[in-house]
């Protein structure tokens, strides 16, 4: 960082540096394929779900092991989501539900490494995954109920003359889901690890340093149930959407 | 897409002190590269849960339902047969409860008919007895009574004679006899 040299004693702010995109071998440009930092930390949450999930889940024991009870209940807890949420009719697509949610909670909690790469807080990632359960879902919503899927956008229970008005917010706000779905993911972890690296930068000042440590203390801890929380919300908001497409009906 | 080649990867997301320029989410140049690992990753990570872990841990816990399940069926079962042995048990006191009834009643009955025997046969003796003693006394008045006939007809006969009459033995004989009978 030699051009950091030229501002010493002052305070120096790069908080948005930690989610520059390098390669992990050399300094080239970075290709669609080229193994990144982004690569190396996706690669880790999938170890380490295979860490819990097959490895844990091994020895296949009805009295579980410790590693085993944690992929258990992670288990317990998506699948009852999504029967709760989508009916009985919804478990089929418990696997994709499963899928986002394993990689966004192992990818959230990985990133709270120091010096690690917060994959999710990537608006591109998230809304990959975003429109990716927002084309999904129509698509199966129009595949299933077929032209009654619009009666989604069609108050029955709203008096006559408000059912176009209510109709065209529907429809605004069905368009907005993936924005919003997206974005509240990668907002909520990028502003975390930013708002951490505006206080380490605090921390080179002498006066305000235990002030400053105390707030990365704080705002870690913060950042520890929003990596959960959001991980939830994402998935529970999918189970949401998908409950529209299997019953559109209000 | 590398414009310059310094010792940091230089594009239109990054300066040449290696600082992002802007926020690096937006860097357009960096976006296929996160979408395609992503996917790569989103596709292993579909692979590994729906082909190994949760077929796996979902027979772990149908197995673990199933094992619950059995027991409790087993302790009803075993429950059950608590009840029926206690059952049989019951059963089986009234049974010896009743028996021993009967047994006492048994063993009263025989005494009471041994009893009834005994006294029967001592009822019985002492009649015959009672009817011999009755036998012996009759006999005894009888011969009695013959021999007060036989001494009133001597003490007649001799008193006739006494008296200086002339008693044939046959006239006084029928008159004491009609006179005793009287």
């Amino acid at each position: 960082m030699a051009t950091e040299e030229h501002s010493e004693g002052g305070l120096v702010f790069h908080p948005l540096d930690q989610f520059i995109v390098k390669p992990l071998f050399g300094d080239g440009p970075v290709h669609w394929y080229t193994p990144t930092n982004v690569t190396l930390w996706m690669g880790l949450a999938i170890l380490a779900i295979i860490a819990i999930f097959v490895l844990g889940s091994r020895g296949r024991a009805t009295i579980p092991t410790r590693m085993q009870s944690i992929g258990e209940l992670i288990y317990g807890f998506i699948y009852k989501m999504v029967e709760d949420v989508t009916g009985k009719d919804g478990v089929k697509y418990f696997p994709y539900i499963m899928t986002l949610f394993v990689f966004i909670l192992f990818a959230n909690y990985l990133a709270l490494l120091p010096m690690s790469y917060s994959a999710t807080s990537m608006i591109a990632v998230t809304a990959v995954m975003g429109f990716g359960v927002f084309i999904a879902v129509t698509v199966l919503g129009f595949v299933l109920n077929g032209p009654a899927f619009l009666g989604l956008f069609w108050m029955k229970d709203a008096p006559a003359i408000l059912r176009p008005i209510i109709a065209v917010i529907e429809v605004i706000s069905y368009f907005v889901r993936p924005v919003s779905h997206s974005i509240r993911l990668a907002g909520n972890i990028m502003a975390g690890h930013a708002v951490i690296k505006v206080f380490a930068g605090f921390a080179a000042l002498t006066i305000v340093s235990p002030v400053a440590i105390l707030g990365i203390t704080a705002i870690y801890g913060l950042e520890v149930l929003v990596a959960g929380i959001q991980a939830y919300v994402f998935t529970i908001l999918t189970c949401v959407y998908l409950k529209d497409a299997l019953h559109p009906a209000h | 897409m590398a414009t310059e080649t310094t010792e940091h990867a230089v594009g239109a997301c990054v300066d040449g002190g290696g600082t992002a320029i802007g926020m690096p989410q937006l860097c357009a140049d960096w976006m296929p590269n996160q979408i395609f690992w992503l996917v790569v990753s989103l596709i292993v990570i579909y692979f590994i849960m729906s082909r190994i872990a949760l077929p796996r841990i979902g027979a772990v816990l149908a197995e673990r339902s199933g094992t619950i399940t059995n027991d409790l069926a087993a302790a009803e079962e075993l429950k059950l047969k608590a009840v029926e042995a206690e059952a049989a048990y019951e059963k089986a006191l009234a049974d010896a409860r009743s028996e021993a009834a009967k047994i006492v009643a048994e063993a009263g009955s025989e005494i009471q008919a041994e009893l009834d025997a005994e006294l029967a046969k001592a009822d019985a003796e002492i009649s015959a007895q009672t009817a011999e003693s009755e036998k012996a006394i009759a006999e005894i008045r009888d011969s009695a009574a013959a021999n007060v006939k036989d001494v009133a007809k001597d003490v007649t006969k001799a008193l006739v004679a006494a008296m200086g009459g002339k008693a044939d033995a046959k006239s006084v004989n029928a008159a004491v006899t009609a006179k005793m009978k009287g």
